[in-house]
C-alpha cells in the first residue's frame, strides 16, 4: 500500500496556507503584518506559496518605530522588491508628530509600546478588516487558547469571552460593520518548527540572526545593541561582543544572545541544547538565560500584533 | 542531524473529570519530553516551593485553565505543543467539567486520538462515559484509557484489570476502532514516558511510546476524491496570461494529473492538467495537502464548487440530517434562519425538525424536549437554501462537518455532523 503521509512541517505548512487562502477569500481588505522577525518572514513566505503563481493579493504592513536595525529595513526592502509585494509603512514618528502618542524618556525609553497606536491608526486608515500576524500559541501560556480567527469588536477590543469556537477546518470570518479580525495562521507552530522550516525551505534571513561582532551594553541581564537610540547610563560602557539575535524588533529592547551560530543548522543545534540544559535545575548558562529574556521580549513585541489588542 | 523529514503530526485531546490528574499528566509529558523552557520551570519550581511541596507540581505548567476554573470564568480549549524525535504533538486540552461538552466537541473535532483519564480509586464514572461517547460521536479513531494514580492503590494489577473490564463492557456500545489501556501514575511518572519498575505485570507500551507509534496514516480518507475550491488564482501577468488555477486543500482521495473529474454543481467534466505548488508541480496529491489544480478545459469555477472524480461523487442535497451540538449560550430559536458554512461553501439553513435530543451520559434519546441549550446534542433535520455536496461524517470529517452561525451576532452557534 502506498504511504500517504505528510511530514509534520508540510502538514503545518498546508494548514497555514489553507488559513491564508481563507482570509483572502473571506475578507475584503486583508493585510499581513510584517515586523522583520522570523515569524513574519515565514508568514510572508507562506503567503507567497498560497497564491503562486500570482503575487500576494494583499499588502504587507510594517510599523516602523524609527529605531529599527538598518539590517531589518534592508532585508525588508529587498524582499518586498523581489516578491513584488505592496508595502505599507506606518511611522511611529508620524504618530508622535501628530500628538497621538508621547515619546518616552529616560534610560529605558522605547517606542515599543507606542507602535500599538500607530498600528491601529494604520489599520483604520487603510480600512483593513483582517490583519494577519505571526504570533504563535506556544509563546506564552496566555496564548494557548487564542483562535486562528480572533474577533475584534467595533472598538478594536478583544473580548476573551466572546471568541468563537473553532471546529474542524471551518473558520467563521463573518462580521458586522466595524468589526474586524486578527488572524494567526501559524498558531500551531513552535519556535523549533519555525527554525526547522526556515532551514528546510532555505529561506534567506536578515544577517543579524547570525553571529557577528557588535558594540553592545549589558543591562539587567539583557544584552542590547548599542545605537544612537539608546540612552546610556554613566556606568554603562559599550563593549564588542560576539552575538546574534533570536528575534528582531525595536533596537532599544531586542535582546541579543552570545552565540557563534553561523547558519540555520547551528541555530537549531543551539536551541535544542539550550532546551536540554533547561531541564536541569537552574543551569547557570548565560545562553539559555538570555534566551528566556528573548522569549519574553518577543512576547512583548508580538503583543502589539494581536493578542491583547 | 536534523530529523524532521519523516516525522508525523499527531493531534490528541485529553479528557477526565476534575482532579483525575489531567494537568499533571500533560505537565509530565511536556516535562519528560524536555519541552519545558527554563523560565517556565523556574516559575513552577518557585510556586511549588512556596506551597511547601517537596516535589515539582507538574500541573502548574498548564495552570491557566486551573486558575480560571477556580475563578469560574470562561473555560476554553487550550492548545499545547511538544515533540519527540518521532512525532510532533498538538494537545487540545479540554476542561473536564460537566457543562463543557462544547469544549470537548471543539477539541475533539481536530483530534486523531483521545486520552481519557480515570482515577484508579474511582474507576469508571459518568464523566468517563460522557467523554468516551463524545470522542466516539466525533469519530476519533483511537482512544487510550489511562488508569491514573496507580501509586495510590499499591500499583495493583487486580484493581487495574477490574477497571479495564468495566470499561470494555461500556465501550462495546462505542464505534471506536482502536481502544488501548495503560496503567499510569502521572505524578510519579510511571508508564508515561518512562517504564514503571513497579508494575512488572504490565507488558504493554508506555503512553508516550503509544502516542509515538499509533498508526494514524489511514485515518484520512484516501478513497473518495473531494476538492472544495477555496480560491481561484488568475495571475493575469504577461508570463501567466492564461493561467487559471483552483486553489484548495484536498478533503479526501488522491488526485493525479490526467484524472477525469466532474465539477459540482455545474456537472461539467474535464481532466486534471496539473497539480501545482510553489515548489513545482506534483504527481499526486492527497489530504491534507494544499495545492492548486489546473484543468484541461476552460470552465467557469468559483469558490464553493467542488472538483470530484466522475465515478465517485458525494451526496448532493438540501435536506440534510445531522447530529448537532449547540455551542452558544443563546438558546436555539425555532423561527430563525442561520448562516451555514460547509467546506468552502456558504448557505443559509433552517432547522426543520428536532428529531430527538441525546442524553450524552447514556446515549438515550429524549423525544419530548425540543429546546436546544448550550452543550445540548440532538439529531435534527436541516433545510438549506442551496444544495451542499457532502459525505457522511463517518466517511469523511471534512465533507461531513458544518457549522451554523447566528445571522445577527455572527457567532458560531452550532456544530453539525452529517449522518
Ligand atoms: N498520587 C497521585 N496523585 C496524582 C496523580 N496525578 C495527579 N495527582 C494529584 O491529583 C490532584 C489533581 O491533579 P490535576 O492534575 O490538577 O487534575 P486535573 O483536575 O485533572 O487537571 C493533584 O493534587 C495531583 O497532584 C498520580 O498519578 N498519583
Amino acid at each position: 500500500m502506498e504511504n500517504y503521509n505528510l511530514n509534520y512541517l508540510k502538514e503545518l505548512e498546508s494548514e497555514s496556507i489553507y488559513i491564508i487562502r481563507e482570509v483572502a477569500a473571506q475578507f475584503e481588505r486583508p493585510a499581513l503584518l510584517f515586523s522583520g522577525g522570523k515569524d513574519s518572514i515565514i508568514l510572508t513566505h507562506l503567503a507567497r506559496k498560497s497564491f503562486y503563481p500570482s503575487k500576494i493579493p494583499f499588502p504587507l504592513i510594517h510599523i516602523d518605530t524609527g529605531h529599527n536595525f538598518p539590517e531589518t529595513l534592508d532585508y525588508r526592502d529587498k524582499m518586498v522588491e523581489s516578491i513584488g509585494a505592496n508595502l505599507i509603512v506606518g511611522h511611529v514618528q508620524d504618530s508622535i508628530d501628530k500628538g497621538r502618542v508621547k515619546e518616552e524618556t529616560g534610560f529605558n525609553a522605547s517606542r515599543n509600546m507606542l507602535q500599538t497606536v500607530t498600528l491601529l491608526d494604520t489599520l483604520e486608515e487603510f480600512k483593513i478588516d483582517a490583519a494577519m500576524g505571526g504570533a504563535r500559541r506556544d509563546e506564552e501560556k496566555a496564548r494557548a487558547k487564542e483562535r486562528f480567527f480572533s474577533h475584534r469588536d467595533e472598538f478594536g477590543q478583544w473580548d476573551p469571552k466572546n471568541q468563537r469556537p473553532e471546529l474542524w477546518n471551518i473558520f467563521n470570518g463573518k462580521k458586522n460593520p466595524g468589526e474586524h479580525f486578527r488572524i494567526f495562521p501559524i498558531s500551531n507552530w513552535t519556535e523549533m518548527d519555525v527554525w526547522q522550516y526556515l532551514h528546510m525551505e532555505k529561506i534567506e534571513m536578515p544577517v543579524i540572526y547570525f553571529t557577528h561582532k557588535r558594540l553592545c551594553i549589558k543591562r539587567n541581564g539583557t544584552i542590547l545593541a548599542h545605537s544612537e537610540h539608546l540612552n546610556l547610563r554613566e556606568s554603562e560602557n559599550p563593549e564588542l561582543l560576539q552575538i546574534r539575535f533570536r528575534t528582531i524588533g525595536d533596537m532599544t529592547c531586542t535582546g541579543a544572545v552570545m552565540s557563534e551560530a553561523n547558519s540555520l543548522e547551528d541555530i537549531i543545534t543551539e536551541i535544542s541544547i539550550s532546551r536540554q540544559t533547561e531541564r536541569g535545575t537552574r543551569a547557570d548558562d548565560k545562553r539559555s538565560d538570555s534566551a528566556m529574556e528573548d522569549r519574553k521580549r518577543e512576547g512583548y513585541f508580538d503583543l502589539e500584533f494581536g493578542f491583547g489588542i | 542531524m536534523i530529523e524532521y523529514k519523516s516525522n508525523e503530526l499527531l493531534r490528541f485531546t485529553t479528557a477526565g473529570s476534575v482532579d483525575d490528574g489531567k494537568s499533571t499528566l500533560i505537565g509530565r509529558l511536556l516535562f519528560d519530553s524536555k519541552s519545558i523552557f527554563e523560565d517556565q520551570l523556574e516559575a513552577v519550581q518557585k510556586t511549588s516551593d512556596f506551597r511547601g511541596l517537596d516535589y515539582l507540581d507538574l500541573s502548574l505548567f498548564t495552570d491557566g485553565l486551573r486558575a480560571e476554573r477556580e475563578q469560574s470564568i470562561t473555560i476554553d480549549v487550550a492548545y499545547r505543543y511538544f515533540s519527540t524525535p518521532k512525532r510532533k504533538f498538538i494537545i487540545a486540552d479540554t476542561p473536564g467539567h460537566i457543562q463543557y461538552t462544547r469544549n470537548m466537541v471543539t477539541g475533539a473535532s481536530t483530534a486523531n486520538l483521545a486520552i481519557i483519564l480515570a482515577d484508579a480509586r474511582n474507576g469508571i464514572v459518568e464523566q468517563t462515559c460522557r467523554h468516551s461517547l463524545i470522542a466516539s460521536l466525533l469519530k476519533i479513531n483511537h482512544i487510550v484509557l489511562c488508569v491514573n494514580k496507580l501509586d495510590l492503590v499499591d500499583y495493583s494489577q487486580e484493581i487495574y484489570e477490574r477497571i479495564v473490564d468495566q470499561y470494555k463492557v461500556f465501550a462495546s456500545k462505542l464505534e471506536v476502532k482502536d481502544i488501548s489501556f495503560i496503567p499510569i501514575s502521572a505524578l510519579m511518572g510511571d508508564n508515561v514516558v518512562d517504564r514503571s519498575d513497579k508494575m512488572d505485570w504490565y507488558e504493554g507500551p508506555t503512553l508516550l511510546y503509544h502516542l509515538e507509534n499509533v498508526h494514524i496514516a489511514s485515518d484520512s480518507n484516501h478513497i473518495d476524491c473531494r476538492f472544495p475550491v477555496q480560491y481561484v488564482i488568475r495571475p493575469q501577468s504577461d508570463l501567466n496570461h492564461d493561467y487559471r488555477g483552483y486553489a484548495g486543500r484536498i478533503a479526501g482521495g488522491v488526485y493525479k494529473p490526467g484524472d477525469e473529474v466532474t465539477i459540482l454543481p455545474s456537472g461539467f467534466t474535464s481532466r486534471i492538467k496539473s497539480i501545482d505548488t510553489f515548489d513545482g508541480p506534483v504527481e499526486e496529491a492527497f489530504a491534507p495537502m494544499s495545492v492548486t489544480i489546473t484543468l484541461e478545459d476552460d470552465i467557469d469555477i468559483s469558490r464553493g464548487d467542488m472538483i470530484v472524480r466522475t465515478h465517485n461523487q458525494p451526496e448532493t442535497g438540501q435536506d440534510i440530517e445531522i447530529i448537532l451540538c449547540w455551542l452558544n449560550n443563546k438558546q436555539y430559536n425555532p423561527r430563525a434562519k442561520y448562516l451555514l458554512m460547509h467546506t468552502t461553501k456558504d448557505a443559509k439553513a433552517i432547522i426543520k425538525e428536532i428529531n430527538y435530543k441525546i442524553d450524552i451520559n447514556t446515549l438515550h434519546r429524549i423525544e419530548d424536549d425540543k429546546i436546544l441549550n448550550m452543550n445540548d446534542i440532538a439529531r435534527v433535520k436541516l433545510r438549506t437554501t442551496q444544495p451542499l455536496f457532502y459525505d457522511s461524517y463517518s466517511r469523511n470529517r471534512n465533507t461531513g462537518s458544518l457549522i451554523l452561525i447566528d445571522e445577527g451576532t455572527k457567532e458560531t452557534v452550532a456544530a453539525g455532523m452529517i449522518i
